[in-house]
């Protein structure tokens, strides 16, 4: 697959273009401006930066307060920081008031990699889904960044924007277009799907290709949406294939996996079902790919827990 | 730059504002009484605050209420939410019978103040987040050239909340002279005295330290505040921070000063007597 760009690169773009279109957007940054790639955005839209210093509480509940007066504010923060040291702010100055902040957390998940727990974000969709009046989103390559930071600028209400910092492949998309609370078609099969969000799209495209050549079709859907989530997607896909796995860069607790399993066993549909993400312990130490290689969130990993699934080892 | 809102009418004189003051606490006895819930110490001791803000400083009113320019208030101190709601329906934000429902089922009246109430800004009742919005929305109005000024109420105990100070210093950094924060003094929080759960003091050297203007007034006293108030800011490119001593409980004797009435609803009996003490106050305005 074709490397690009880091979607946190794409993001920075995407909003430097927003912000020439829109005089009234602003970025609030916590120091992080050079982490999230915003260094050119300062430089060329210098008026459109609000710096607030390393104080996350303050980063949410000050962009609460330019958005009641009218401005349009991307908050830009680690994501380790931003939803769980300003979790509070989110919940009550944005969500609980409706103020249609776009919290973005950069370098997520174990993107930070050998920083270690500190820095990782394992827990941002389980806090975040259970706040009334947020959408999650975590787009899989520059295309859904692009397409996702776009939609959320005019989408009126409160966005958990959340980005890698790892370059992303192009993925190509059986039905083009991008839209949020809809799942992205990536791959068309009936055996298994794949449903995946963020940056394990890709190791769960790469797995489908692999088990494609052992005679296994799998279906890969991009839910890039964590909330609201595409049931009607997820429902389908537990209905038309014969197992599922669920992929995230999050902990196996409160994430897109329970999403998924609360939302089909509801539905009365129980295929063989296998929620792939951090398991409730210390996380292993390394880079993001060796962490991902560690649990499984790698082409031959899924592989193999797609093959056990199924029933073939 | 647009027009700004007409000016708040009526504007209430002096002595004026001594009777709404004791009105206000009646009103607040009354609705505390009524629904058996409600912080009426701390409501007791910022219902003056409340009372210069909107009947003579806030240039805020329900026709200019969604007005780009109009004055901003902020109350961070949202636990008080009757005494701003009181001051709201009297000046016609919504109509007083409306807090008859305050907290029942499905009323827009509860415990701290929402948007759902006409007149509210924000959603508050969280400690330690008011300052962080006001500040957003006064630097909003320094980029956008605005004139129109953001005032924050802020309870004393809360100050030991670290998102003030993160607050504080991002308003001195980028010179909001358009911001006034009142501290309600009162020296009490829910446990007991501010000063023994957590010294605060000397909060004027803190705030001055922040890069805030500070001055002291007397909180329960209308002319003191009105005199301050009207004065801001009190150095232009700095903050204001208004170090408001106030009494919780004030107005009636067997409350002021005591931590029980953080949220003590009185029986029929201390009701009577409190309402008797508000009346004989209000007769010796002259």
């Amino acid at each position: 697959m074709e490397q690009a760009l880091a979607n946190l690169e794409v993001f920075a773009a995407t909003l430097l273009e927003l912000a020439r279109e829109d005089s009234d957007l602003l970025v609030v940054t916590s120091d992080s401006r050079g982490s999230a790639k915003l260094a050119p955005f300062a430089k060329a839209a210098s008026g459109q930066i609000v710096e607030v210093g390393i104080a996350e509480q303050n980063l949410v509940g000050v962009a609460a307060g330019l958005t009641a007066a009218g401005k349009k504010v991307f908050a830009v923060s680690p994501a380790s920081f931003l939803t769980a040291r300003s979790l509070e702010q989110i919940k009550n100055d944005l969500c609980y008031s409706d103020r249609p902040v776009k919290a973005v957390g950069i370098s997520a998940g174990v993107s930070y990699g050998a920083l270690g727990t500190t820095h990782h974000s394992l827990h941002d969709y389980a806090a975040l889904r259970a706040i009334h009046n947020i959408t999650i989103v975590a787009p899989a390559d520059n295309y859904e960044t692009r397409e996702a930071v776009r939609a959320a600028a005019n989408l009126p209400k409160p966005v958990y924007l959340r980005f890698g910092k790892k370059p992303m492949p192009h993925l190509r998309r059986v039905e083009p277009g991008f839209q949020l609370g809809k799942a992205s078609l990536i791959r068309e099969g009936t055996d298994l799907s794949f449903l995946a969000c963020g940056e394990t799209v890709a190791p769960a495209y790469a797995a489908a290709e692999l088990l494609a050549k052992e005679g296994v079709q799998c279906r890969v859907l991009s839910l890039h949406t964590v909330k609201p989530l595409d049931e009607a997607a997820v429902r389908k896909a537990g209905s038309e294939t014969r197992a599922m796995i669920t992929v995230e860069e999050h902990s196996v607790n409160g994430g897109l996996g329970e999403a998924c399993a609360g939302l089909l066993l509801q539905a009365g549909i129980h295929p063989p079902f296998k929620i792939v993400g951090f398991p409730d312990e210390p996380t292993v130490t390394g880079s993001q790919e060796e962490i991902f290689r560690h649990y499984g969130i790698d082409g031959p990993g899924l592989r193999a827990t797609a093959l056990q699934v199924l029933g073939r080892t | 730059m647009s027009p700004k809102p007409p000016p708040l009418l009526p504007r209430l004189t002096e002595r004026e504002l001594k009777r709404k003051s004791a009105q206000y606490r009646k009103s607040l006895l009354r609705l505390i009484k009524a629904c058996g819930a409600g912080h009426t110490g701390g409501d007791l001791s910022c219902i003056d605050i409340l009372n210069v803000l909107y009947n003579r400083v806030l240039r805020v009113s329900p026709e200019t209420f969604h007005s780009p320019d109009r004055d901003y208030y902020i109350q961070s101190k949202g636990h008080c939410a009757e005494a701003l709601f009181v001051v709201l329906a009297d000046r016609g934000f919504f109509c007083e019978k409306d807090l008859e429902t305050l907290n029942r089922y499905r009323s827009p009246y509860i415990g701290h103040p929402t948007r759902e109430v006409n007149g509210v800004e924000q959603n508050t009742g969280a400690l330690g987040h008011g300052l962080a919005v006001a500040v957003g929305i006064a630097l909003a109005g320094k980029m956008n050239r605005k004139d129109y000024r953001v005032f924050t109420l802020l309870g004393d105990g809360k100050l030991t909340e670290g998102s003030n100070w993160e607050a504080a210093m991002t308003a001195a950094h980028y010179r909001l002279d358009n911001l006034t924060a009142i501290v309600d003094r009162n020296g009490l929080q829910i446990t007991g005295s501010t000063e023994d759960i957590c010294q605060l003091a000397p909060l004027d050297e803190k705030f001055e330290a922040f890069g805030f203007s500070v001055q002291r007034c007397d909180g329960n006293n209308v002319g003191d505040l009105l005199r301050v108030l009207e004065a801001v800011p009190f150095n232009p490119g700095r903050p204001s921070l208004v170090l408001a001593r106030t009494r919780k409980g004030k107005g009636i004797s067997f409350m002021e000063n005591a931590a029980k009435w953080h949220h003590g609803v009185p029986n029929d009996d201390e009701f009577s007597r409190a309402m008797a003490e508000l009346e004989a106050a209000e007769a010796a305005i002259e």
